[in-house]
């Protein structure tokens, strides 16, 4: 995907919310608010553990790691879960290969957990979380981290560190890529007249 | 996917995503307290069974188990076929009671073609678990599992399967997907053990070849596993007589022993689908060595069975 200006609108009806440098700088901010929120560091603080949610989950929570401990000097838990095999909506979607989940050192037990996802939509992908991480162990807290909340929750579900809030419709789709997986970084709304949902 | 009906035409790709899946489901699972995943919940599994199985059937019901299906475990003797039924009413009779899936063994091959047939116009998939002398596709897929496990990869290996290749389903199902998955595969047994045709049975295009050889001896040394068979006397036409002149003699061509243990190469993983019978095709002494990975072939079993069930199962059928 080419990088283009900010707010621009492209013909196919994509318009870009957030360039490489605002995507850097949101990284920045919600690193510190991790770090604010949780007293890391502090003396009665709980070690944290972030897991990333597959696919644009586990990117960012490299790169909130990587802030987290420029920032602080402390080194928090970091990692991805998988949620394919708690989500309610697999036999309403084409089949959906799996993913690994991959649980730092020491667990997740009594742990501060924050799971971290590129778009916080519907919700059922957090609540899948919740389930995943039931299984996986006792987490003492579970906090959650999106870069961007487009609305539209099916479920109580709140983020606790918000990238962006973008207002959307139904049928548009927020597309997010990181240099890790896509190549280049940014954020796009795009505009579809068949849309299948890949976000949740 | 609909149905797993063989392994002759799998795609490797469509069976690398199979290895990958139970692969993943096995790590997912692995130092668990609690081994159960919600996957499948609401599902309804049947399996029914024409013929005797200790590991298949209880591999495919803790898979179902463990992803949270309920799972019925419908054996002939047990049921209305010892009554007279056919197959057919017994298989209709499975999916309007609310089968999701229909786990068929029987005795005649190609028995699970013809259910998926019958069952065409219902919602309900149909896995092979073993027909006759024609095909085993989920043993296929966890020897297949299980060499990637202890070998590394597939392709470029060269794979013995040894003994009664005639009467076996899983030797077929096996030269199929190895063939496919790159694998050289070499069909060992005595000539009127060998079915007519053998050679053929790698697919155009195949990645790997299927080659016959009645010397044991001169295959081990350049083999990286080894897959011994049972001689299946249950399948056997007349006499087993007719095959080879006594166990003993069988026992000194194409048996696996100590001796011929020492002819592997030392990577060389020796396989077996059980149930085995020591003393025949293979040692007490080969069949408890580390070279063995059949306790690992079970476990694997499992895991392979849990991705065909979540893929048959889970997911909107695209195709369909």
């Amino acid at each position: 995907m080419a990088p283009r200006s900010r707010g621009a609108t492209d013909p196919g009806g994509e318009r870009h919310l957030l360039s490489s440098g605002d995507v850097a700088r949101t990284v920045a901010r919600m690193a510190h608010q991790i770090i604010e929120k949780t007293a890391l560091g502090g003396p009665t603080a709980r070690s944290v553990v972030l897991l990333g949610i597959p696919a644009g989950g586990v990117p960012l929570a490299e790169r909130l790691a990587a802030a987290v401990a420029e920032f602080s000097g402390v080194r928090i838990g970091l990692g991805r879960l998988d949620v394919t095999l708690y989500r309610d909506d697999l036999r309403r979607r084409p089949h959906r290969p799996l993913s690994s989940t991959v649980l730092p050192e020491g667990g997740i037990d009594d742990k501060l957990v924050v799971l971290v996802d590129d778009v916080l939509y519907s919700g059922r992908t957090v609540r899948a979380a919740l389930d995943a991480l039931r299984d996986a162990g006792r987490p003492g807290a579970v906090q959650l981290a999106v870069l961007v909340d487009r609305g539209h929750r099916e479920l109580p579900v709140r983020a606790d560190y918000v990238g962006k809030n973008v207002p959307t419709s139904h049928g548009e789709q927020v597309v997010v890529t990181f240099t890790e997986t896509d190549g280049t970084d940014g954020v796009y709304l795009r505009r579809e007249a068949h849309h299948e949902e890949s976000q949740s | 996917m609909r149905h797993l009906l063989s392994t002759a035409g799998m795609s490797p790709a469509a069976a690398e995503t199979l290895l990958d899946t139970a692969e993943t489901l096995k790590k997912t699972l692995l130092g668990r307290e609690v081994r159960k995943l919600p996957t499948l919940r609401g599902r309804t599994v049947v399996t029914l069974f024409h013929e005797n199985s200790t590991r298949t059937r209880v591999s495919f019901e803790v898979a179902g188990k463990w992803m949270s299906a309920d799972v019925i475990n419908v054996s002939a003797s047990g049921s209305s076929a010892s009554k007279g039924e056919s197959l057919r009413d017994t298989a209709t009779t499975l999916s309007a009671a609310g089968a999701d899936l229909v786990v068929v063994r029987h005795p005649a091959s190609g028995a699970a073609h013809r259910l998926a047939g019958w069952l065409s116009s219902t919602n309900t998939a149909v896995v092979n678990a073993g027909d006759g002398t024609h095909e085993h596709p989920t043993q296929a897929l966890l020897d297949a599992a299980t060499l990637r496990e202890r070998l590394g990869t597939i392709a470029g290996r060269r794979i013995a399967i040894v003994g009664d290749v005639l009467h076996s389903r899983v030797a077929r199902s096996n030269a199929y997907l190895l063939s496919a998955l790159g694998a050289d595969v070499v069909l060992v047994a005595p000539p009127t053990l060998t079915p007519v045709g053998a050679a053929t049975w790698a697919e155009p295009g195949a990645g790997g070849t299927v080659t016959v050889s009645h010397d044991l001896d001169a295959e081990l040394p350049t083999v990286d596993a080894v897959m011994m068979l049972r001689v299946q006397a249950e399948r056997v036409i007349g006499d087993v007589a007719n095959f080879f002149p006594s166990v003993r003699e069988y026992s000194a061509a194409y048996g696996l022993d100590g001796r011929r243990l020492g002819l592997l190469p030392e990577h060389a993983v020796v396989l077996h689908p059980g149930p085995m019978l020591r003393g025949m095709e293979i040692a007490s002494t080969v069949a408890d060595s580390p070279r063995a990975a059949i306790n690992d072939q079970v476990r694997n079993g499992v895991h392979v069975r849990m991705a065909v069930l979540y893929h048959l199962l889970a997911g909107k059928d695209e195709g369909a």
